[in-house]
């Protein structure tokens, strides 16, 4: 029997790769939208605008607290209800470009937070401008703290993706537990699955990995 | 929107609701307890001189950190049954987040106990200090202000977390949403309900968090 379901699962492999294919749109996409408005509010949360500050600590909050599951059927679910209709792709981009934003909001905060007081006084000093103290001063040196935190996100990213699966969106975890309703062998299928995740998401750790050894090692010489 | 919106029926749903919130905080608490565990024994094993041991840890850790907790649930939730073990949703639940969760317990612990510099341990041996004694005065001190932030953080995780056990028809918040969404067709007060109560669990914990942390400084600073 076992034999039976292996080879029924290779003869619906094509779909899995298909699967793996919306998987990595979802979270390619989502990780450039994410990474922007991250950028956008961390940079805010430094801001001389208190309001502004007030909002963007609202908005992580209010992201971080709730689980992603709850936050995506608020949009799927909800927003119909003020006559916004959104497919099950769209509503997951959405979702995941809020989630991913407040995420990397704090991280971009953090390591902004990390650049000394004295870089920025500087560039006061010197008359930049304040987007040119942002974009020459103090983001170069914030990458440093940024970037490790910041690849490490976009793992979650990649495997908070798999939650979308519930809203109908066609990703890995959707069609693994579509074959596992033919194919019975829930170790089988959800361990194939798991391997296809792995395969993403496994670089992406090692690199996240590196990048932290690297940047530390950079950071004992000063 | 206030004004459409039915808390009538809020009320109604209370007991779920609070049926919900109880589930939630006890099986969290429980997968807290058991992932340290597993946690604690994962970290020994990677740390371990033996080839085999560390490897074995090392697969668990990297395969739980590389896949999504929701594969894993549906792993463990197909995959079981068709072995021949049975248990119910709520041990699934239990199996799948302490499994999740002791992966990351173990490198945050393998991160603390690195932490401390080899020349500590090695000056407490010269002086004559035994293992407990070096464990307690000085491993434990200095690696705990390392370990205890994060750890924290990986448990508002692993209550997020806890919102998939909805998926495999766990009663617990989530699904005390879904139950009055699906029942009287009224997602925004269903969801937002489950939501708030998140946010509650959550700035309660991270109030905590933020106190222990504070405590913590403290005692180093000594």
């Amino acid at each position: 029997m076992f034999l039976f379901y292996l080879e029924s699962l290779i003869a619906v492999f094509p779909l899995f790769l298909k699967g793996l294919w919306v998987t990595v749109a979802i979270s390619g996409l989502s990780l450039i939208t994410a990474t922007i408005l991250g950028f956008l509010t961390g940079i805010g949360r430094s801001s001389e605008i208190k309001l502004l500050r007030y909002a963007i600590g609202f908005y992580v909050n209010l992201l971080r607290g709730t689980p992603f599951l709850v936050q995506i059927f608020v949009i799927f679910f909800i927003l119909p209800e003020f006559g916004i209709n959104l497919e099950p792709f769209p509503a997951a981009i959405i979702a995941m470009t809020f989630m991913g934003g407040a995420f990397i909001c704090e991280i971009v905060a953090a390591g902004i937070e990390a650049v000394p007081k004295g870089q920025r006084e500087a560039a006061i000093a010197t008359g930049l401008s304040r987007y040119q103290q942002v974009r020459y001063v103090i983001l170069p040196q914030a990458m440093r703290t940024i970037l490790p935190p910041l690849v490490g996100q976009y793992v979650l990213l990649v495997k908070d993706s798999s939650i979308v699966s519930v809203i109908g969106v066609m990703d890995l975890t959707r069609v693994g537990w579509l074959t596992v309703q033919r194919i019975p062998e829930g170790m089988l299928v959800f361990g194939l699955v798991g391997i296809m995740y792995f395969a993403i998401c496994y670089p992406l750790i090692q690199l996240a990995a590196r990048l932290e050894k690297r940047m530390s090692v950079g950071e004992s010489r000063l | 929107m206030l004004e459409y919106f039915n808390f009538r029926v809020i009320a109604q749903y209370l007991d779920q609701y609070l049926i919900g919130l109880l589930a939630t905080g006890w099986i969290s608490l429980v997968s807290l307890f058991l992932a340290l565990i597993l946690g604690t024994i994962a970290c020994v094993m990677r740390l371990s001189k033996n080839r085999l041991i560390s490897g074995v840890s090392a697969v668990y850790i990297e395969s739980m950190r590389s896949t999504p907790l929701l594969t894993q649930l549906y792993f463990f939730y197909f995959g079981l049954p068709s072995i021949g073990i049975n248990i119910n949703e709520v041990q699934t639940g239990i199996l799948a987040l302490s499994l999740n969760s002791g992966a990351y317990i173990a490198e945050i612990i393998r991160a603390g106990i690195l932490s401390v510099p080899r020349g500590h341990i090695e000056a407490g041996i010269a002086s004559g200090l035994s293992f407990i004694q070096r464990l307690r005065y000085i491993i434990l001190p200095q690696a705990l202000g390392v370990v205890v932030p994060p750890l924290l953080g990986s448990a508002i995780v692993l209550v997020k977390d806890s919102s998939l056990l909805s998926l495999i028809s766990v009663l617990e918040l989530t699904r005390a949403g879904q139950i009055l969404t699906s029942e009287r067709f009224m997602p925004a007060e269903g969801f937002f309900t489950t939501a708030v109560f998140y946010l509650v669990i959550y700035a309660a914990l991270k109030v905590f968090s933020d106190w222990a942390q504070k405590k913590l400084i403290f005692r180093e600073a000594h």
